[in-house]
């Protein structure tokens, strides 16, 4: 079994899938600069122009390209750098690759993998967002958020092999997170992951916060015989309340935790499903963790405010089990 | 009846036979399409309805300089095209009527016909962004090694979205097997080109691109085929993308529930003077290619075929109930769990 970084779990599954004549991979970076986030660096070397395709800075084409290459049979991988420029292709992702089998009656279909990134320090407003429910709003995307580098790898492997369009977004604060990648690993799309068990309160996440409630859970459970269950979404669309519902019967306490701006997102729709299918089992209200509403500030001292960290999510756990 | 080698030499080298199908094509297009306003006005048909009369010659002149490998993506006035590249009259009324066994399964209507059996890659109604798509199929094809063009259609105010930018460079930059076909109506919807476009002979953007381009008589059906063989020749022989400007002038509303405010009845009789089916018709007759009585037998088979259409849509099936289940909107479809 290696341990890997999520960076160098999604390189290595980048690799296998470039050996596929169908594969190529188009966006901003990506070949001559070494990539931004260091996760194509050294491929334009490896694997040419063809497969590594530098593209100009102009998002709304890099997704029209890879659409129409995934009409005609091919298996793009587009990668957008940072989920706020996905706005500019916005209209091609929900217009178009959302829409296609749909609207024209089964006949096409887009088997497009969008990589893109959430992410924030000092970055300031317009380059610390994150859309997720954005994304999952639309049926037609699937939605993918994986949180260790082996749901990384794995997860990238079956979007990859998915006929559907995938929105497969990434962490820019965690491309360096460590974690054991097992030989013949596999996830599949559409389902949650028990990632910690505990018997007191659930907590239900995806994506980095995954790792800092794992952190609060081990603290609590050390120095205070607490034990978070905790809930890895993994997919965001299709969503698989199953193993969330399943924990909430049990301890009757829920926390939702997102790197999101707290109202209208994934956070409101995983609390209403716990609401809706686990009312008899309330013991406390349903508490959330996510961004604070304001466009992010640039500066430290506010910015560590707006953030998602482990002492807000402690707060919300103590609150719930109040 | 037979061509001269003077005639052949006018037609493009056309045959007889070939331009009494291109003529067949254009009747074809045009009673379809009075047929389409006749139904919605019985409201048979809903929604948006952009009808292609005034253009035919684009759609016949440019889709016959195809080969039957080649591929088409298009915008939502897209009937024309449809009917041009062959498909069946049948499946595309059906899907105005919104039946199962529209080629769309009902779910698609007027913006959206498609055939993938036969090329042709959909209409697209969200003005310019499928230029992109455009780019990407001319990419697969280049990757692919194979000797095919994709042909994608847009009008004159597709070109002034950004789209258009970023696919003529994304095209010549690949030197991508694209023809762009502007199919410039004069109108932007009710906007007349010389209120939305700086640069009203649409060919000349591609020159901030060092792209080849032409412009030619879009009701000229000729000299339209013409220009679209010599693009269509370009793009397959590897020398990347052409922007082909086809001027053509739309002689309905830009759908059907315009008032055209924007345009006098004097202009409209002045365009309806050179309506490219009048003009074609009068020419193959002049030159002893097609007779009166062939023309008029023509113009009776197309409307018997249209009123087939029109009875196959009425007797089919309502679109599919399977459609509303949320797991229809994918290929591989997965429900969500609870």
């Amino acid at each position: 079994m290696a341990v890997m970084t999520v960076r160098e779990a999604l390189r290595a599954e980048l690799r296998e899938w470039l050996k596929d004549d169908r594969v190529f991979i188009i966006g901003e970076d990506i070949g001559y600069y070494g990539s931004t986030y260091g996760v194509t660096a050294g491929f334009l070397e490896e694997y040419g122009p063809e497969k590594i395709r530098d593209a100009p800075i102009a998002e709304a084409g890099i997704v029209g390209v890879g659409i129409g290459a995934a009409m005609l049979g091919m298996r793009p991988i587009v990668e957008i750098m940072s989920v706020n420029f996905s706005l500019l292709a916005f209209d091609q992702i929900i217009n178009h690759a959302a829409k296609l089998y749909y609207m024209f009656g089964g006949q096409m279909q887009c088997p497009l993998v969008l990589r893109t990134t959430n992410g924030w320090r000092n970055l300031s407003a317009t380059h610390s967002q994150a859309f997720d429910t954005m994304f999952a709003y639309v049926p037609g995307l699937k939605v993918v958020a994986p949180a260790t580098p082996a749901d990384m790898k794995a997860l990238f492997r079956a979007a990859m092999e998915d006929p559907d369009p995938v929105i497969f977004i990434e962490h820019t604060l965690m491309y360096g997170v460590k974690g054991e990648v097992p030989d013949d690993y596999q996830a599949k799309i559409g389902e949650s992951r028990l990632a910690r068990e505990g018997k007191d309160v659930t907590i239900v996440t995806y994506s980095r916060p995954v790792h800092l409630c794992m952190e609060v859970a081990e603290k609590l459970s050390k120095e205070e015989g607490i034990e978070c269950e905790i809930i890895d979404l993994r997919t965001i669309r299709p969503l698989d309340m199953s193993k969330a519902l399943t924990s909430f019967r049990k301890t009757n306490r829920a926390v939702v935790v997102s790197e999101e701006w707290q109202s209208h997102g994934v956070q409101a729709e995983v609390v209403a499903r716990l609401y809706e299918h686990g009312f008899d089992y309330v013991d406390a209200p349903i508490e959330r963790v996510g961004y604070v509403e304001v466009p992010f500030p640039y500066a430290t001292n506010l910015e560590n405010q707006v953030v998602v960290t482990p002492e807000r999510i402690e707060a919300a756990i103590r609150k719930v089990l109040e | 009846m037979a061509t001269t080698p003077e005639t052949t030499e006018r037609y493009a080298g056309l045959s007889a036979e070939q331009l009494i199908d291109m003529y067949r094509q254009m009747v074809l297009i045009r009673v379809f399409e009075e047929k389409c306003q006749e139904m919605y006005t019985r409201a048979k048909i809903g929604g948006f309805l952009h009808l292609y009369v005034g253009q035919e010659a684009v759609a016949v002149g440019t889709i016959n300089a195809l080969k039957p490998e080649d591929h088409i993506i298009t915008h939502y006035r897209d009937h024309g095209h449809a009917l041009a590249r062959g498909l069946d009259p049948k499946a595309l009324m059906a899907e105005l009527f919104g039946k199962a066994t529209g080629c769309a399964a009902g779910l698609g209507g007027s913006m959206h016909f498609v055939d993938v059996s036969k090329r042709f890659w959909g209409g697209y109604a969200i003005v310019g962004s499928h230029l992109l798509m455009a780019c990407g199929m001319g990419t697969a094809l280049k990757l692919q090694k194979k000797p095919e063009v994709v042909m994608v259609f847009f009008g004159d105010g597709a070109t002034n979205g950004g789209e258009f930018y970023e696919a003529l460079n994304f095209a010549k930059l690949g030197k991508l097997p694209v023809v762009f076909v502007c199919e410039n109506n004069l109108f932007a919807m009710g906007t007349p080109i010389a209120v939305h476009s700086s640069v009203q002979e649409i060919y000349r953007k591609a020159c901030a691109f060092d792209m080849t381009a032409e412009r030619v008589d879009g009701n000229d059906l000729i000299a339209t085929y013409e220009a679209a063989l010599r693009a269509v020749e370009h793009a397959r022989s590897g020398q990347g993308p052409v922007l082909l400007e086809c001027v053509t002038y739309r002689l309905r509303g830009h759908s059907a529930q315009d008032t055209q405010k924007y345009r006098t009845k004097e202009e409209i009789e002045k365009y309806r003077a050179r309506d490219p089916n009048q003009v074609f018709r009068k020419k193959l007759i002049e030159d002893g290619i097609l007779s009166e009585e062939q023309a008029q037998q023509i113009e009776r088979q197309m409307e018997q075929v249209v009123d087939e259409a029109v009875q196959f849509a009425d007797q089919s099936p309502p679109a599919e109930e399977k459609w509303l289940d949320p797991t229809s909107a994918y290929a591989n479809p997965i429900a969500d769990k609870y």
